[in-house]
């Protein structure tokens, strides 16, 4: 069975955000880019079902701009077998890519489709569930263990109590979260290979889908500068401050 | 952020992002502890060998990757910014321990003992300074004599990196006559009879094992000559661009971290009603330490560039001995700098500049020493009476 695994290019965790000064966004020129980390956890849950023998071949997508290929090639370095790349210059809004996800499934029928629960760049938290949604199929979000057997896959989640687990009728989605696995450390030898691994270019328009944005973001703020700490000297002072300054208790 | 130098591709850089992680992840937690025992553990070679690391530069067949000189210039600078010259030194001893085997050993030498070192199963270690002397190569005493089916060595090794625990010793030994024409290599292996190795203490690279090697009648079987007899010093000079310029690159890399340090304690340590960095004469001291990193990587990728382009134009090689020392310059004016920033604690063990400070000197004695580059460049550059 084939596993679609979803990756998208967003800036480097690594680097201090910097809200653009006309406050219409974030700047992201002369920025480190860098595969969004839940995504490269998708990637390696795919890869270790390759290893086990349960999935067949991996395919990864991504969407957006044409730099997104670089991104496309990370993945293809730690193991996936091929790539398409949904090129477009508009901003990609989740239900946008949820619908571009849909019609790559609709043509490569995957069985298991692995996302990232969110991105680290927007935080929204929906592609996967939009997914799941327009094509009709089960879903298992938030996962910290997958496990596939009789057509099922058997996903432990993390939810706001502990851990659930859930079952699922294939084809499915699933999104990582962090605890699912640690991804392996690319290698020279496979950055060469993923050189000659194919990489299809498809566009929106032939996919079928508007991807037009249907929110319209008004104002990008950096977030207010936080005050420094004080040390208080004693018990007394501190309920005192959080009592009158503070007014939490 | 713009490339280090226009010739580098994506695939160096997706090269220098998995090194990163790996060395942040797995490195530089462990680095003042390690330093501070004396060794790290053995198992970090089979980690780094599964990221790839220990194969960069040897053949696919036994389990390397075929690398340019700009990927061993990108590992040298990450691996470094673990703060750690020691960690370097021991877990890539392979990297100039294992060169002459790939490049002159016989197929069934390279078959049997190369697999294992790149999966990092076996240690390798270069062995050719003598107590007599490093310098000067061409001296060297240590002999080995032939007898039938061996080579009879006799002689001692200094100041050997991996010295203790190697499986596996690129010996440099005279067969034949005097100077450089009766050098040879031999591969020494860890079990022979009469070979023995005692430990050495350091000023710096504590974790990394530096070791006196001797050897009394050792038998080696002639099947362990590396290249031809008395081809040795020519094998040895092989990997020199190579070793010497991730000297360098490394070098700049520990310079980096001194700054990057030193701005951040710059940052948090108030004197005088104001942070250090608000004093103009701190924040242009390290704006003097910057500018030599900057200086320093800059001819790094330059003579990388152009050692990838001619390696053996007599103008790069100049220019790689010039590089050498002028990033362990660097690296030595960014560490006094970062330690003096610091203040007490730059003095104190614990910090990386404290450590790098006590590195400096072995980066520009180890691998080729100050005035020796000095004197190959500008031989090199025709420059003799
Ligand atoms: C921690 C550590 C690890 C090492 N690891 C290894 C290893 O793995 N394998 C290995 O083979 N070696 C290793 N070495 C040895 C290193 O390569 C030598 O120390 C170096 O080559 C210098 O040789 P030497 O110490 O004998 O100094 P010498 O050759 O005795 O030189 C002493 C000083 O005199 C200077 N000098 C020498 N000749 C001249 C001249 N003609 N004109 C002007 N100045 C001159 C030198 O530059 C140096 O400053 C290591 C050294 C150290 C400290």
């Amino acid at each position: 069975m084939k596993a679609l695994v979803s990756v998208k290019r967003v800036i480097d965790y690594n680097v201090k955000v910097r809200v653009k000064s006309d406050g219409t966004g974030v700047e992201t020129a002369n920025v480190k880019m860098s595969m969004n980390p839940f995504d490269e956890i998708a990637v390696e849950e795919a890869l270790r079902l390759k290893e086990a023998g349960v999935v067949t071949e991996v395919v990864v997508v991504s969407c957006g701009v044409a730099a997104c290929q670089e991104t496309l090639r990370t993945a293809l370095a730690i193991g996936a077998d091929r790539a398409i790349l949904v090129e477009t210059d508009v901003e990609l809004q989740p239900l946008a890519v949820a619908k571009l996800l849909k019609a790559v499934c609709q043509k490569e029928g995957p069985q298991i489709v692995i996302l990232g629960k969110q991105a680290i760049d927007d935080d929204s938290n929906q592609t996967g569930q939009m997914l799941a949604a327009l094509l009709g199929w089960p879903q298992a979000t938030f996962a910290s263990k997958v496990v596939i057997a009789d057509g099922k896959a058997q996903v432990t989640r993390e939810v706001d109590g502990g851990l659930e687990t859930v079952s699922i009728k294939l084809p499915a989605i699933v999104t990582t979260d962090l605890r699912l696995n640690e991804p392996r450390y690319v290698t020279l030898p496979n950055i060469m290979k993923a050189k000659k691994k194919p990489l299809e270019n498809l566009k929106p328009d032939a996919l079928g889908v508007d991807v037009a944005p249907r929110l319209a973001t008004l104002k990008v703020l950096e977030p207010p500068k936080r005050k420094a700490g004080v040390k208080v000297p004693d018990a007394k002072a501190l309920v005192e401050k959080l009592r009158n300054e503070a007014k939490v208790i | 952020m713009a490339a280090a130098h226009p010739a580098l591709t994506p695939e160096h850089e997706a090269m220098r992002d998995s090194v990163r992680r790996f060395v942040a992840r797995e490195l530089t937690p462990h680095a003042t502890k390690w330093d501070e025992a004396g060794e790290f553990p053995r198992e970090l070679y089979k980690k780094a060998a599964a990221a790839g690391l220990l194969g960069v530069g040897f053949p696919e067949e036994y389990g390397g990757a075929p690398a340019d000189l700009f990927h061993h210039v990108i590992l040298s600078e990450e691996i470094a910014q673990c703060g750690s010259g020691g960690v370097h030194a021991s877990l890539f001893s392979h990297s100039i321990g294992a060169p002459p085997i790939a490049s002159a050993g016989s197929a069934a030498m390279k078959a049997r003992v190369l697999p294992g070192i790149i999966a990092g199963e076996k240690i390798s270690a270069l062995a050719i300074t003598e107590p007599s002397g490093g310098s000067d190569v061409a001296q060297l005493r240590t002999t080995a004599k032939r007898e039938g089916a061996y080579f009879v060595v006799n002689g001692e090794k200094a100041f050997i990196t991996s010295g203790v625990r190697a499986d596996y010793y690129s010996v440099a030994v005279r067969t034949g006559g005097p100077g450089a024409a009766g050098v040879s290599l031999l591969l020494v292996e860890r079990d022979t009879p009469g070979f023995t190795r005692t430990s050495l203490k350091k000023m710096g690279w504590w974790c990394s094992d530096t070791a006196l090697l001797r050897f009394d009648d050792c038998r080696v079987p002639v099947e362990n000559l590396i290249g031809e007899e008395n081809t040795g010093f020519r094998i040895i000079m092989r990997n020199f661009n190579s070793e010497r310029l991730g000297m360098s690159a490394g070098a700049v890399g520990f310079a980096a971290v001194c700054v990057e340090e030193a701005i951040a304690w710059a940052r948090e340590r108030t004197t005088f009603g104001q942070k250090l960095i608000g004093h103009q004469a701190i924040r242009h001291k390290l704006v003097d330490m910057q500018m030599r990193v900057a200086a320093a990587r800059a001819l790094v990728y330059d003579t990388c560039w152009k050692l990838v382009n001619a390696p053996r134009d007599p103008e790069a090689i100049a220019q790689l001995a010039m590089t050498k020392n002028f990033a362990t310059q660097t690296m030595q004016h960014c560490a006094d700098g970062a330690v003096q920033i610091l203040g007490g604690a730059g003095f104190i063990r614990g910090s990386r500049s404290e450590r790098i400070y006590r590195e400096v000197k072995v980066m520009m004695i180890g691998g080729g020493a100050e005035e020796i580059m000095k004197d190959l460049a500008a031989r090199q550059l025709g420059w003799q009476a």
